[in-house]
């Protein structure tokens, strides 16, 4: 039986249109680790924008008689010092550091994928942008970001409010300061891209060089900026709740999960809960963030790709 | 060789100016008033003396200059003074770089909280390398075995979990439940005695083990990529043709051509790792490098703040210079003329 349909597989992928996404979802199935970081990234992701829906209970809610629970069956993760339903906050929190991190992620790589492709595909820009971002790599970002924070949150918070002002701070500084790495890597991959044949081909047609660049270059770096837009969400959500475990991130009535681990620190003899859930799901997240990265780059790979 | 380390210092220096300056434009441009954190009964005209005894009311580029003076030229010489006794020019009056919240010398606060970090953030990167340098060939050597798979497992998961998430797990699991050892760092112990060395062991082992795992899971996948690369070389097969032993092959030959890009890898970590324990010394109490930053930075002190983030950025550009010039003393393939 299992025989019969191996074959049949066999013949019809033979048989069927092979389209280059397609093989590279075929190869992603096969990265077990990947799927199951889908998986967890999905459920986490559902979990955060339906949740609180399901749940039900405001996260600020302050109900001082409902302090410090244990687990139960109104609270599935019992309550902080003042009452509030840990299970309501980490979904909330949720919303915040993933909304970060993808937010953060993407103004790295617009970022990143700008100055990589005009360093790459200008000769003129490439020395000076080159030297823009060894300048930035040298940065201190960690205390840098800290510093930035510090500074400008008062003034932030005074124009766009509390928690506006907080959010687009930390996703600004969190986005400016790590598209580097992408920029370096796209800056090599149009570097070769740019002696191809199709590139040669189209400039001898006469094709303007932003079509160049929309239309033959861009597509052909798509894998490795996929790639760093994983690592980017990751690198972001670490980095907002290491800020926050710091005591430099979101003020305390607005939860992330960075936020909440930093809260329950000082409550750890009594509720260690209150620090395992915010650090597990930071975990969980970050790890299936990595593997569907690590899947990505297996499964964008021509070398990997086909075995 | 000695010709590029010469120009790559000539680089730096530029690089570290421009730095000194981002950094001190990014605290200067700040709407941030270092007397708003004073009580709102103190009267203006005492803020106003206050902002002048800071030199508050001179001109920016005045005060980098300032800052550059002190920094580059007087603290040397006063170093050179007080450590070896070498006196040149005005000894007593020389202007250093004064903390605004202590008063006293910026260097002198950062030497007093060096050692510390050095021996929580050094220790912890030795153990790291150390455990990561055999997991790593182990795992490439027999690839895909179970001890690669849970290997690679591991390392995944140690390096995406925060440093300050496995610190507190491990608060809750060794001082909480278990009360192995001590919660907070207590720098004020003096190891004169047996007991107080196993109190020092005892309160150092969380925070080497949790950051000196961390660093571990990142190198031992390097290693093990690296060893990887090796494997399938010519070299590899020439030196199994000859009839050498596995052992001799393994550690001899793939080993030490495999532990180039590793080195250079860990001379590039240093300086990560030193704003790594910026989050472990807050986990752990520690009160080294990383707490004082972050003491400075809630307390506004700027000329803390900007000392020791131009150190930090100092020890970037040096260990960068460091993993090149290593990278091309080991390889004999890269030659930099």
């Amino acid at each position: 039986m299992i025989d019969a349909n191996a074959a049949s597989e066999i013949v019809e992928s033979e048989t069927r249109h092979r389209s280059l996404w397609g093989d590279v979802w075929r190869q992603f199935r096969k990265h077990k680790g990947a799927m199951l970081g889908v998986l967890v990234f999905v459920f986490i992701l559902m979990a955060v924008s339906i949740g609180p829906k399901l749940h039900g209970i405001d996260p600020n809610t302050i109900n001082f008689r409902e302090r410090n629970l244990a687990p139960n069956w109104e609270h599935p993760l019992g309550t902080d010092n003042i009452g509030h339903d840990t299970l309501a906050q980490m979904l909330a929190g949720g919303q915040v550091s993933l909304a970060v991190g993808f937010l953060a992620m993407l103004i790295a790589l617009l970022l990143g994928t700008f100055v990589g492709v005009l360093a790459g595909f200008f000769k003129v820009l490439d020395g000076p942008l080159m030297r823009l971002t060894d300048l930035f790599l040298a940065l201190p970002i960690l205390p840098l970001l800290l510093v930035i924070i510090m500074l400008f949150r008062d003034t932030l918070r005074s124009l766009y409010g509390p928690e506006m002002g907080i959010f687009m701070l930390i996703v600004f500084v969190i986005g400016i300061t790590s598209w580097m790495h992408t920029a370096r890597i796209v800056r090599g991959d149009v570097l070769g891209i740019k002696e191809r044949e199709v590139v040669i081909a189209a400039h001898s047609i006469g094709t303007r060089q932003r079509r160049i660049i929309t239309r033959h270059i861009l597509p052909n770096i798509l894998s490795p900026i996929m790639v760093s837009a994983t690592l980017g969400i990751a690198n972001a959500i670490i980095t907002e709740s290491a800020l926050s475990f710091l005591g430099l991130g979101f003020p305390p009535d607005f939860p992330t999960w960075g936020r909440l681990l930093y809260d329950g620190a000082n409550f750890i003899q009594i509720t260690p809960a209150r620090v395992i859930w915010p650090g597990l799901f930071i975990a969980l997240t970050v790890l299936s963030v990595n593997y569907v990265g690590d899947g990505l780059r297996d499964a964008l790979d021509p070398r990997l790709r086909g075995r | 060789m000695i010709q590029y380390i010469i120009r790559r210092l000539l680089i730096a220096i530029p690089t570290l100016l421009v730095i000194s300056f981002i950094i001190f434009a990014i605290l200067d441009l700040a709407p941030n008033d270092p007397t708003g954190n004073l009580p709102m009964t103190v009267p203006a005209e005492v803020r106003e003396k206050i902002r002048i005894s800071l030199g508050l009311d001179k001109p920016m580029y005045i005060r980098f200059g300032m800052w550059l003076n002190q920094f580059f030229i007087n603290e040397p010489l006063n170093l050179l003074h007080e450590g070896w006794g070498i006196s040149i020019g005005d000894v007593e009056n020389r202007t250093r770089v004064l903390s605004w919240a202590t008063r006293s010398p910026v260097v002198d606060l950062i030497i007093q909280r060096t050692p510390q970090t050095l021996w929580v953030v050094g220790l912890s990167y030795l153990f790291g390398i150390i455990i990561a340098i055999p997991i790593g060939i182990a795992s490439a050597y027999k690839q895909y075995s179970w001890f690669d798979q849970i290997g690679t497992f591991v390392s995944m998961v140690g390096f995406s979990v925060p440093t300050f998430f496995t610190g507190m797990v491990a608060i809750i699991l060794f001082s909480v439940q278990l009360q192995w050892f001590p919660m907070i760092y207590d720098t004020t112990l003096v190891v004169d005695s047996w007991g107080n060395f196993v109190l020092q062991v005892k309160q150092m082992i969380m925070p080497v083990m949790v950051l000196g795992l961390y660093n571990a899971s990142q190198l031992s996948r390097f290693m093990r990529a690296s060893i990887l690369d090796n494997l399938n070389l010519d070299y590899v097969r020439t030196a199994r043709a000859k009839g050498r032993s596995e052992t001799v092959v393994l550690l001899v030959h793939v080993l030490r051509n495999s532990l180039i890009p590793v080195v250079t890898l860990i001379a590039l970590g240093i300086p990560t790792i030193f704003s790594g324990a910026l989050i472990t010394e807050q986990v752990f109490r520690v009160n080294g490098l990383g707490q004082l930053l972050i003491i400075a930075i809630e307390g506004a002190d700027i000329p803390l703040v900007q000392t020791l983030t131009f150190l930090f950025a100092v020890l970037i550009v040096l260990f960068n210079l460091v993993a090149d010039v290593l990278y091309g003393i080991l390889d004999p393939r890269i030659r930099y003329d």
